[in-house]
């Protein structure tokens, strides 16, 4: 595929189009059913996005039920344990939940509801896309679904748990490989077939515009609550910001209200699985090429004809074959630096991070701390990393215990 | 050939005065020369116009019956080559019966656009169905394949409503393809009297025929919605019944002779059709 030649925008902020495109990416390729229901959330969300009141009541529940603004922490102990920058943390693990994802969820749900939907279905791939929506729909009293492969049901056992003691219906997913990607096929099926009344909760920065624009925006408020702390506790921007990339909505969360701070370099952090020359990973952007699936153009692990190829991750929430559409145009115009971790570092991190700060990061969290070990340690004392800790690892430490041969 | 291929069948079935019957098949289900036989035996059993589907490991709007179709030609080891391979061996045999691709838009975009309408058009194909391409990304293949004289079918659904119906038929050619449920392929069976309203509904915006598809299983559901219709599709029903013929270790020609039974049936049931839509 021939990129055209990266062109310096005067703005990184400004994207998408009007046809939800960044660059090349993004787009709605989506079945003729689905498309008016997309053109109709499009309208609902521009009329919510410029509606004051509408973003007061976000406002209100972000404060109150999510428990925001979400501590920026001097990680003072990983600092000494490099050696080298300073490592703030961004606690989103402490949200309500214990992820990112309910600001999001929050965000469409309100909008759920102005819209007058009765019914919230979504995928997950960790669960905590799923917690969160299942949360939300028990706050507001919507019945929910949630799609969840089957392989990751069993992976995560007790967050399938917590959603049905928030009152939602969680379907396993057996299809294709029965993970995050064959439960987003699912719920796409299940929006064709009841188009009336229900309201799909995409949980990451991907599927057809307004999706990425819209999640983007409501994940945004950890990047804006960052730059405000980050000026507080230093007086200045921070000089790096590091986050994990599986869709990439905590990711884009973070470095979007930065995008235009061109002294502030960003890397995001792939899922290299069993590393990446293993075809065991789930580094889209380091290994695959641009395709379309699920509504939008981006790059995707595939084979030669075109077919999804399974990615793998230790962390369900980054074993997705593809990546957020606006990651991959930050990608090719070179805003964005993507590197990636194994699970083997993920799991060191996670330890570490655990041993020294008393803090369990959440695996997918724990792909951006590795990346933080690998590049702290050279860099010099006054030079400021921020990194985002977007969940806790409690969901984790099944899966953990099993990698480091711990019986539970 | 290609869009006058399908203009000449339906041109031939409104002499006629029956509604046709297009029959879906999965390429390289279960394999390439199974596929390949089935799919030859088709017009004489009585397909109209023939469907192919291009197998995708992610098909968003096909139920348990094709995507267990696709999964196995993939398993087989088919490819979009391949499938506009088995295509030129069958115009070998079949010059006049129309031959629609449908499927999802990633293995033509990994293919490469032009030469993907290259190919198909020297394969013999004559009209291209991408579920997952509405009018709104018509700069991608729509408009492309036009050029090429490749028809592009729409898909048209009850969602579709008469302020977005012009839109969305704006750059329709062969027929237009009513999926008559809101769900996907091989699910609820439609409602003949919304199927016929609806289709009187098309009619006003267009003059190209209406083929109805999604939930039409048996002859007298084809010979039902086709007596509305222009055409009536059966897929899942064909599919399913070649997944258990091969479970039952059936392969090649005998897998063959019982799908052409069976849409013999449904040939039958759309030739005995009343036909009240225009």
């Amino acid at each position: 595929m021939a990129m055209a030649p990266a062109q310096t925008p005067n703005s990184y902020r400004e994207g998408p189009d009007e046809h939800g495109h960044f660059g090349i990416y993004g787009g709605r390729f989506v079945a003729e059913t689905l498309m008016p229901l997309i053109l109709e959330l499009e309208k609902a969300y521009e009329d919510a996005r410029n509606d004051p009141s509408f973003r007061a009541e976000l406002d209100y529940f972000l404060e109150h039920y999510v428990g925001r603004p979400s501590p920026l922490y001097f990680a003072e102990r990983l600092t000494d344990h490099f050696g080298g920058a300073k490592i703030y943390l961004k606690r989103e693990e402490l949200n309500h939940t214990g992820a990112h994802k309910i600001n999001n969820c929050i965000g469409q749900i309100l909008l759920a509801r102005r819209m007058g939907k009765k019914r919230i279905i979504a995928e997950t791939g960790a669960g905590q896309h799923g917690v969160a929506t299942a949360t939300v729909a028990a706050r507001f009293g919507l019945p929910c679904t949630i799609y969840m492969g089957k392989t990751d049901i069993e992976r995560q056992s007790p967050n399938v748990f917590r959603m049905k003691l928030l009152g939602a219906e969680v379907v396993p997913v057996t299809s294709g490989s029965q993970t995050l990607k064959d439960a987003m096929n699912e719920a796409l099926r299940d929006w064709v077939t009841q188009v009336e009344d229900t309201f799909y909760i995409i949980g990451t920065v991907a599927g057809p515009h307004p999706y990425p624009a819209m999640v983007r925006d409501f994940q945004a408020v950890i990047g804006h609550e960052s730059k405000a702390q980050m000026l507080k506790a230093e007086g200045r921007l921070p000089d790096t910001l590091v986050a994990c990339v599986g869709g990439g909505s905590n990711a884009i969360g973070l470095f979007h209200p930065f995008l235009d701070d061109r002294e502030v370099a960003i890397d995001a952090v792939e899922a290299a699985g069993l590393g990446l020359e293993s075809g065991k990973h789930a580094a889209s952007l380091a290994k695959g090429r641009p395709g379309v699936l699920h509504g939008n153009r981006t790059y995707l692990l595939q084979d030669d004809d075109g077919q999804i190829i399974e990615a793998h991750s230790i962390s369900a929430g980054l074993d997705y074959p593809g990546i957020g559409p606006e990651h991959s145009w930050l990608h090719d115009i070179g805003r964005v630096n993507f590197v990636s971790a194994t699970d083997q570092e993920a799991l060191d991190a996670f330890q570490l991070c655990a041993k020294l700060e008393g803090i369990i990061p959440a695996l997918e969290s724990s792909h951006a701390l590795a990346h933080v070990g690998r590049i702290a340690g050279k860099l010099p004392k006054d030079h400021i990393i921020l990194v985002n800790l977007s969940g806790r690892g409690d969901k984790d430490i099944f899966t953990v215990a099993s990698a480091l041969g711990a019986k539970l | 050939m290609t869009v006058a291929r399908i203009d000449a069948r339906f041109a031939a079935l409104k002499a006629e005065g029956r509604p046709g019957l297009v029959v879906f098949v999965t390429a390289g289900d279960p394999d390439l020369e199974t596929s390949f036989e089935v799919i030859r035996a088709l017009p004489g059993a009585g397909a109209d116009v023939i469907e192919i589907g291009m197998p995708f490991t992610d098909p968003m709007a096909d139920g348990p019956a094709i995507q267990a179709a696709g999964l196995r030609a993939l398993a087989g080891g088919q490819t979009l080559v391949k499938t506009l391979d088995l295509v030129r061996r069958f115009r070998e045999t079949d010059q006049a019966t129309p031959i629609v691709l449908m499927g999802y838009y990633n293995p033509i975009y990994s293919y490469g656009v032009p030469r993907f309408l290259t190919d198909a058009k020297a394969a013999g194909i004559d009209g291209l169905i991408v579920v997952d391409l509405p009018t709104e990304e018509d700069p991608e293949l729509c408009l492309p394949a036009l050029e090429q004289d490749i028809a592009f079918i729409r898909l048209a659904t009850p969602t579709t409503d008469d302020k977005r119906l012009p839109t969305v038929l704006r750059h329709t050619s062969g027929f237009v393809y009513y999926v008559s449920i809101n769900g996907i392929t091989g699910s609820a069976s439609p409602d003949c009297n919304a199927v016929a309203a609806a289709v009187a509904r098309l009619k006003r915006h267009t003059d190209l025929p209406i083929a109805v598809g999604f939930g039409i299983r048996t002859p007298e559901q084809a010979a039902e919605i086709g007596g509305n219709a222009d055409a009536a599709v059966v897929g899942s029903a064909v599919v399913s019944m070649i997944g258990e013929a091969s479970a039952q270790g059936l392969s090649g020609k005998a897998l063959a002779d019982r799908i052409s039974a069976f849409v013999a049936t449904l040939a039958a049931g759309v030739r005995g059709a009343k036909r009240s839509a225009a």
